[in-house]
C-alpha cells in the first residue's frame, strides 16, 4: 500500500500535465494552421498582378490542403470528446453484464492483465439481483407516483398562474410578478432548513409522499416560461371567446393549453426528470422504506459480495450488480430523452440549472 | 377598466401561487436569517420550548469549524478549476460542431446526452471507473490486473497507475476526478446554449470579413466571440451559481461521506456543510443556517461580480 501511495500523487500530477499538454497542442496547431493560411493569403494579394499563374495554383492547392487537414482535426477532435461523453454509458452496460470475477478479474480469469471489453457470459441475472437487493420496485413505483402526481398538480398551478399574470388585469399584478422572479435568485439550500422544520414539526408530514410533493409545486421559472408563451396569442382570441360566452377556464382549456402545448411538454418533462433525479429533499423528509425514491435508494444500497458460506465479504463492492441497478435507473432517462429530445434541448436552452 | 369580479378572478387563479410561495419560499427566507441568529438553535430544542439569546454565535461557530474552511477551499477550488475548463471546451466544440454539416446533428445528440442522466447514479460509474477492484494487491505486481480501466487506458500511453478513490487515495487525485466528472457534466447545457448562440449569428458578419480577406482568428476574436458574448456571460454565471452549490457529484462518486474511505470529509462542499449539519445524528439548524447565508452572500457577490464585468465587456 506504501507503494501504492508515493505514486498515486506523481502519477495524478503527471495525468493532469499531460492533460495540459493536450489542450496546449491541440490550440498550438490550430493556431499553426491558421496562420500558415493567413500567411499565404497575405502572400496571394502582396504578390498580384507579378504573380505567375503557376504560383496561384501552387498557393490554391496548398489552401486546399490546409482546408482539408483542419477539417480532419475538426473531427478528429469532436470524434475523440463523443467517444469520452459515450465510454461511461459503455462501461456502465459492459461492466453490468458480467459476472464478479470476470469484473474483477479473478478466479477463471486471474491471468488476464486487461479487463474484458465485452463479457464473456453475459449475464442477465445481474439485473434481477439489482432488482432485488436495491428494492427498485418500490423505488420505481414511488418515483413514479411522485413524479406524476406533482408534476400534474405542478401544471394546473402553473397554467392559472400564467393566465392571470398574462391575460387579466388586476392591481399589483407587476409587483407580485417582480416579487416572484426576485426569489429565483434566492439559492435553494436557504428555503430547505426552514421547509425541513415546517413540514415535519408544524405539518407533520414526515415520512408521507405529501411531504416529497408540496414544497415544490410552485416554480416561479415554469410561471415565466409559459406567461412569455401566452402573451404570443393574439388578444382578439380571446375577446372572441369571451363574446361568444366562453368562460375564461374552458378558454384557457381549449384554447391557449394547445397552442402552448411544446411549452407545456418541455415542463412536463423537466418537471418529471426532476423528480428522478432529487436527491437531498426526500433523503430529508422521507427517507423511509416505505417512501424512499429511486437515487437515494440506489445510494444508500449495499451491493455485497458474499462468500461461499454466505457471509459478507467486507472489502467488495458487487460492481457488476451495482452497475446493472445504475443502468435500470438510467433506462428510463435514456428512453425520455429519444423520444422527447426536441422538447427537452428546447426546454433546457431557456432554462438553466439541473435539477 | 379593471372591474372588479375580475380582480376577484385573477387572485383565485393566483391563491395557490400565492400561499404555496408565502409558506415554502417567503417565511423560509424570514426564518432562515431568525434563526441563523439564535444562538446555537436547535429544531428540537425549538419544539421542546427552549428559548435562545440573539447573537452572532452560530456565525463564529461556523468560521471557527476546520470542516467549514475545508468545504470552503474544495467548493472555491472545484469552481475556478472547472468553469473556465468547461467553458473553454464548450465553446471549442461548439464552435467545431459549427463548422461541420455531416454528422452534426448525430453528435450534437450524444453530446447531449450526459445532461439527461442522474448526478448520483453516473457519479457510481466514474467511481466504478476510477476504482481499484479486486484482491491482487498483495501480489507481486499489484496493479496490472485490478487497477480499473482507467488506469489500463493510462497505463497504454505509459503512465504509472494512481489510486484515484480508494482508501488512502491523494486529495489531489480526487479532486482530478471530480473535476472530470463536473466537466463532464456541465458540458452539455454550456454546448447547448453556446451553439445556439452560434446559429443565431448573422452570416451577414461572416460574408463581410470575408470580402475583406479576414483571418479566422480575427473573425472569430472580432465576431464570433463578441457575438457570443451574452450566452458566454450567461453560460459563466450559471456555471458559478451551480459550481458553489456543487454536492451530488461529490455525493455520486464518493457517497455520503464525502471523501475516500479512513478519509471521509476532505470532499466536503458549503452545500454538503449544511446538509451534514441538518442531517447529522444531532442536527444543528442554526449552524446550518448561517451556513446557508454565507453561502447565499458568497453566490450573491459572485453573480453580481459576474455581472459588472459582463457589463463591460459583453456587446449585445
Amino acid at each position: 500500500m506504501t507503494n501504492l501511495l508515493s505514486l498515486s500523487s506523481a502519477g495524478a500530477g503527471w495525468l493532469l500535465a499531460l492533460m495540459i499538454v493536450c489542450i496546449l497542442a491541440e490550440v498550438g496547431v490550430i493556431v499553426w494552421l491558421i496562420l500558415r493560411q493567413r500567411e499565404e493569403a497575405r502572400a496571394k494579394t502582396s504578390g498580384n498582378g507579378v504573380m505567375h499563374e503557376r504560383n496561384i495554383e501552387n498557393v490554391k492547392k496548398t489552401q486546399k490542403v490546409v482546408k482539408f487537414l483542419v477539417k480532419v482535426l475538426i473531427y478528429l477532435f469532436l470524434v475523440a470528446v463523443a467517444v469520452s461523453v459515450l465510454f461511461p454509458f459503455y462501461w456502465m452496460i459492459i461492466s453490468s453484464l458480467k459476472s464478479y470475477n470476470e469484473y474483477a478479474l479473478e478466479g477463471e480469469f486471474a491471468s488476464r492483465v486487461t479487463p474484458t471489453f465485452f463479457p464473456h457470459k453475459v449475464m442477465w441475472s445481474n439485473y434481477a439481483e439489482a432488482f432485488k437487493t436495491a428494492n427498485l420496485g418500490t423505488l420505481f413505483l414511488n418515483t413514479v407516483f411522485v413524479g406524476i402526481v406533482s408534476t400534474i398538480l405542478s401544471l394546473v398551478i402553473t397554467v392559472l398562474a400564467a393566465f392571470a399574470f398574462a391575460r387579466l388585469e388586476f392591481r399589483g399584478k407587476n409587483a407580485l410578478f417582480a416579487a416572484l422572479l426576485a426569489t429565483m435568485m434566492i439559492p435553494g439550500e436557504l428555503f430547505t432548513i426552514t421547509n425541513y422544520g415546517t413540514v415535519t414539526n408544524i405539518l407533520n408530514w414526515g415520512n408521507t409522499y405529501t411531504a416529497l410533493i408540496v414544497p415544490f409545486l410552485v416554480s416561479v421559472f415554469y410561471i415565466y416560461l409559459l406567461r412569455q408563451n401566452f402573451m404570443q396569442i393574439p388578444n382578439e382570441l380571446y375577446y372572441a371567446a369571451k363574446v361568444d360566452g366562453t368562460s375564461d377556464l374552458k378558454y384557457l382549456w381549449k384554447v391557449m393549453v394547445p397552442l402552448a402545448l411544446p411549452t407545456i411538454i418541455s415542463i412536463t418533462i423537466l418537471k418529471m426528470m426532476g423528480s428522478w433525479n432529487s436527491y437531498i429533499w426526500p433523503r430529508l423528509v422521507a427517507n423511509d422504506e416505505l417512501h424512499q425514491l429511486i437515487t437515494n435508494g440506489l445510494r444508500d444500497t449495499d451491493f455485497a459480495v458474499y462468500l461461499a458460506d454466505g457471509s459478507r465479504d467486507a472489502d467488495k463492492i458487487n460492481y457488476p450488480v451495482q452497475m446493472a441497478a445504475v443502468t435500470l435507473v438510467s433506462i428510463p432517462l435514456f428512453l425520455v430523452f429519444i423520444f422527447l429530445r426536441k422538447y427537452i434541448m428546447k426546454g433546457v436552452s431557456r432554462s438553466g440549472l439541473k435539477g | 377598466m379593471v372591474d372588479s369580479k375580475k380582480q376577484w378572478k385573477a387572485w383565485l387563479y393566483l391563491s395557490p401561487v400565492i400561499i404555496l410561495t408565502l409558506v415554502f419560499t417567503v417565511w423560509p427566507i424570514i426564518n432562515t436569517v431568525r434563526i441563523a441568529f439564535l444562538n446555537d438553535y436547535t429544531l428540537m430544542g425549538d419544539a421542546g420550548g427552549m428559548t435562545f439569546s440573539v447573537g452572532v454565535k452560530n456565525f463564529q461557530k461556523v468560521i471557527q469549524y476546520p470542516d467549514f474552511l475545508i468545504c470552503l477551499k474544495n467548493t472555491i477550488l472545484l469552481t475556478v478549476i472547472t468553469v473556465p475548463i468547461s467553458t473553454f471546451l464548450a465553446l471549442l466544440i461548439a464552435v467545431c460542431l459549427n463548422s461541420i454539416k455531416v454528422l452534426n446533428k448525430l453528435l450534437q445528440t450524444i453530446y447531449f446526452l450526459p445532461y439527461v442522466t442522474n448526478t448520483i447514479a453516473i457519479g457510481m460509474v466514474f467511481a466504478t471507473m476510477f476504482s481499484m477492484v479486486g484482491s491482487g494487491f498483495g501480489g507481486a505486481d499489484p496493479y496490472i490486473s485490478t487497477a480499473g480501466i482507467i488506469n489500463n487506458i493510462l497505463g497504454v500511453f505509459g503512465i504509472e497507475p494512481v489510486n484515484w478513490v480508494n482508501a488512502g487515495s491523494t486529495y489531489w487525485a480526487n479532486m482530478f476526478v471530480m473535476i472530470v466528472y463536473i466537466v463532464w457534466n456541465a458540458l452539455p447545457f454550456k454546448i447547448l446554449i453556446l451553439l445556439g448562440g452560434l446559429q443565431s449569428v448573422n452570416k451577414q458578419y461572416y460574408e463581410a470579413a470575408k470580402v475583406d480577406g479576414t483571418s479566422r482568428v480575427r473573425t472569430f476574436f472580432r465576431i464570433t466571440v463578441p457575438m457570443l458574448s451574452p450566452m458566454l456571460a450567461y453560460v459563466i454565471i450559471t456555471g458559478f451559481i451551480g459550481g458553489f452549490k456543487e454536492y451530488s457529484s461529490v455525493v455520486g462518486v464518493f457517497g455520503e461521506g464525502m471523501g475516500p474511505a479512513g478519509t471521509e470529509g476532505t470532499l466536503n462542499t458549503m452545500v454538503g456543510f449544511i446538509n451534514t449539519n441538518l442531517m447529522g445524528k444531532k442536527p444543528r439548524e442554526g449552524i446550518a443556517s448561517a451556513g446557508a447565508l454565507i453561502l447565499f452572500v458568497i453566490i450573491f457577490a459572485v453573480t453580481m461580480l459576474n455581472m459588472y464585468v459582463s457589463k463591460k465587456r459583453v456587446h449585445y
